[in-house]
This record gives structure tokens, C-alpha cells and sequence, in this order.
């Protein structure tokens, strides 16, 4: 037993290790490559959506430019960059679209398939998805989201 | 020696394989791996997350190889699941248990179905919660029931999991925490039969797996498996192991661990490696 505690101490550690020290006052939005770096995140991720059959009948009535500059404003907001998203909310966005997990699974899994070719860290993309994944109950329920909003 | 039922879990592992896939939205690695008992899981534990790469509204299914291979023992498991709409799970796993000593062979059947009945493994605040059972049938309990003193050559585990994916959770990696509670009459997962002389004699024990993905791909982890101890004429120890998981894509997930699994009858301090490959539609 003792040498099993010793690997998963080792492993721990090596985990700890690997990890890139990052400055405190380095913000999120930095580490995503700042506005360039966000806008090719979007754009990867605009040509996954492109091949992505269980998305991509969507965006059949999308302005697609404006799509993309509101995520960026989005994403560099989120990230406490230097922005102010000034779209609509995501239950407005997502009313009426019947979305589920299979859609929101979809975008996650192009999303991080975005941020890898974008160049992006794992840890900087993990922080991005924890802060984007609480947006799930909104995106999925938002015809509830809007209701309460009206009361 | 592959028999008939291993051919045909290879069968569909290239199958599997050539076939088109029916549904994959789930993100990578959130279908857990193979265990030993055909359920997805970690290895030696079921996780409340559903088998195969089936979202709601589609189907998965997966099909593994493992191999458990300690100083008296090796354990063969060929197993194959189906998931559906990322809410319930079917799985057949064969198992063969080889006692070198003996040069003696114990084989097994595990039949087990497992549904989702609350939360989710990454979004909202609940863990994934689900509810499971394992029919397990011994096919040569003589062993068991003659020499050992077990009351019974199959049995029925119960259990409930619940598995939470943290994000960015622990040196901004993501933290997966599982625990299993299963109420069972089992005697090494069944190997070794059911119950003992005073009868069925269930009892409750408890799972955890705890583990780290470095990335996407790569995760590292631990796994404990609390187990009855109520034959009276051998031990039986709880089982640990520390592994480490690699997912390249959607279709192929293998697992290494270095398994500690105590006494197994008459032979104490067993331990080795364990290698498990699952392929996934």
C-alpha cells in the first residue's frame, strides 16, 4: 500500500509541476491571447460549427458577422478583458430553439477542439469553460429564464 | 483461451470500429471507461456516468477488453454496453478468473443496467446521480460453495453513484470525485460466490474514485473499493488501485492502473497491473 500511495503522491506532484506558474495579475482574457487571440478562437469555432451537423441548422438565418462580434465581445468580457458584451442575454438568444444536451455537448466539444488549434493552454481553456458551462441552465431552459424575467 | 462469448465482444470491438457513428455528442472522456464489471467506470469501480458517446436523444455503445494480472491471479473481462439518451445503460461482461495455483479457471457473467436519475456529470450544481444493478452468475461455483462455504452461485448488487466533473477545479485542471454505495452479497465480486453459510448476509459497502485530467486527453487517479469480508474459512480485502487514462479521440479509451487487491482466498497480498481497452461507436 505503501507504494501505492507513494505513485499517486508522484503523479500528484508531477500534476502540480506541469502546471505553468501563472502571474496573479494576469488576467484570463491575457492568457486567451487578448483580443487576437479570442478572435481566432471565434473563428476556429465558427468553421467547427460549419462542419457540424447537429449545429449547424441553427445558424440557417444567423447574420453571421454579427454572431461573431458579439461572441468576441462575449468571450472577452467573460474573461475580464477589456469589453462590454452588448448582445442580448443567452435566454433571449436561445428561446424557442429547443436546444438540449446533445447541442450544448456539441458546441463544449468545438469549442475546446477551437481553443487547442487557437494555441490556448489547458488550464487557461479549463477556466474559460468553467466560467461559460453556468450559462448551461439558461441556454437549455430559456423559455423559463425569460418567463421569470417578466414577473 | 477465447471462447465463443470473447469472440464475439471482439466481433463488435472491430465492428464498433468499421461502423458509422449513431450519435457521439458527448464531450470527450465523459463516457468514463470500461470496468471490470462491464459498467462504465473508472476500472474497479461504477461511475454514475452513462456508457458510450450517446447525448440526449442518442445511442452509444462500447465495447473493452481488460485484464487485471496480480501474483496468483489474472482476471480476464470481456464486456459490451449500450447507452441511451445519455439516461440509461445496458452491459454484458464475461469474466474469467484464472487461480494459477490451481491451474484452476472461475468464470462469471454480469448483467447489468444503470440509469440517470438526477443531476449531471458537468453541468449544474448536482452530481450525476444513478441507480444500478449488477445480476452476477457464477459458472463454476464449485469452489465457492463446496470448499469455501458460500450460500449461493449468483447474486444481485444494488448500487447508487454519483460522479461530479469539476472544472477547473485543482491546478486548473478538471477533478472528477466519484462514490458508489452497493448493497451486496458477493464474495470478491461473486469469483468467489455469494453470501456464507449463515445465508444471503448482505451487506453495504462503499466506492470512491478520485481523478485529475491533465488534459483533454490524459487523466491520472485513484480508485477504492470497499468489500465484504464474510466467508469464513478465507480473507478479503478492499481493493485499490492508482491508474492513469488516456482518451486520443472519441472511438478508443485505455486504462493502466497498478492494482493492490489484498487477500483473494487462500493467497494474501496480491498485486499487479490492469490494462483495459474500450473501443466506442
Amino acid at each position: 500500500m505503501t507504494r501505492l500511495i507513494t505513485i499517486l503522491i508522484a503523479t500528484t506532484l508531477l500534476a502540480a509541476c506541469s502546471t505553468q506558474p501563472t502571474e496573479p495579475d494576469t488576467t484570463l482574457y491575457n492568457r486567451l491571447g487578448g483580443q487576437a487571440g479570442i478572435t481566432t478562437i471565434v473563428d476556429n469555432l465558427l468553421f467547427e460549427i460549419g462542419g457540424n451537423e447537429t449545429l449547424i441548422g441553427f445558424f440557417a438565418d444567423t447574420d453571421i458577422d454579427r454572431f461573431r462580434e458579439k461572441l468576441i465581445e462575449q468571450l472577452c468580457e467573460v474573461s475580464d478583458g477589456p469589453c462590454e458584451y452588448t448582445g442580448d442575454s443567452m435566454a433571449q438568444v436561445h428561446a424557442d430553439m429547443d436546444i438540449d444536451n446533445r447541442h450544448f455537448d456539441a458546441l463544449v466539444t468545438d469549442l475546446i477542439t477551437a481553443m487547442t488549434e487557437a494555441g490556448v493552454p489547458t488550464g487557461a481553456q479549463n477556466d474559460l469553460l468553467a466560467r461559460l458551462v453556468p450559462m448551461h441552465d439558461e441556454v437549455i431552459h430559456a423559455e423559463e429564464h425569460l418567463n421569470g424575467d417578466e414577473r | 483461451m477465447p471462447d465463443r462469448k470473447t469472440r464475439l465482444v471482439t466481433l463488435m470491438l472491430t465492428g464498433l470500429l468499421a461502423g458509422p457513428a449513431f450519435g457521439a455528442s458527448k464531450i470527450l472522456a465523459t463516457s468514463g471507461a470500461g470496468s471490470i464489471e462491464g459498467a462504465a467506470g473508472g476500472g474497479l469501480v461504477p461511475w454514475a456516468v452513462i456508457g458510450g458517446y450517446g447525448s440526449d436523444g442518442e445511442w452509444g455503445a462500447a465495447a473493452s477488453l481488460g485484464r487485471v494480472d496480480v501474483d496468483d491471479f489474472r482476471l480476464g473481462t470481456a464486456s459490451v454496453l449500450a447507452g441511451v439518451h445519455d439516461r440509461l445503460e445496458v452491459s454484458f461482461a464475461q469474466q474469467t478468473l484464472q487461480v494459477e495455483p490451481l491451474d484452476a479457471v472461475i468464470e462469471q457473467h454480469v448483467y447489468g443496467v444503470k440509469t440517470r436519475v438526477a443531476g449531471h456529470l458537468i453541468y449544474g450544481r448536482l452530481p450525476q446521480l444513478s441507480f444500478g444493478l449488477q445480476h452476477k452468475v457464477n459458472q463454476n461455483p464449485a469452489i465457492a460453495t463446496d470448499v469455501l462455504g458460500a450460500n449461493s452461485a449468483s447474486g444481485t448488487d444494488t448500487y447508487i453513484a454519483a460522479s461530479k466533473l469539476y472544472l477547473h477545479a485543482l491546478f486548473e485542471r478538471d477533478l472528477l470525485l466519484n462514490g458508489t454505495l452497493r448493497y451486496t452479497d458477493a464474495n470478491q465480486t461473486g469469483l468467489l460466490g455469494f453470501g456464507n453459510s449463515g445465508g444471503e448476509d448482505p451487506q453495504l459497502v462503499g466506492e470512491a474514485s478520485v481523478g485529475l485530467f491533465l488534459n483533454p486527453n490524459w487523466a491520472i487517479g485513484a480508485e477504492y473499493r470497499q468489500k465484504p469480508d464474510r466467508l469464513d474459512a478465507v480473507d478479503e480485502d478492499a481493493w485499490r488501485d492508482v491508474f492513469v487514462a488516456w482518451f486520443p479521440n472519441k472511438r478508443v479509451s485505455v486504462v493502466g492502473a497498478y492494482a493492490d487487491l489484498g487477500s483473494i482466498a487462500l493467497w494474501d497480498d496480491q498485486q499487479g497491473w490492469y490494462l483495459s481497452v474500450q473501443i466506442t461507436n
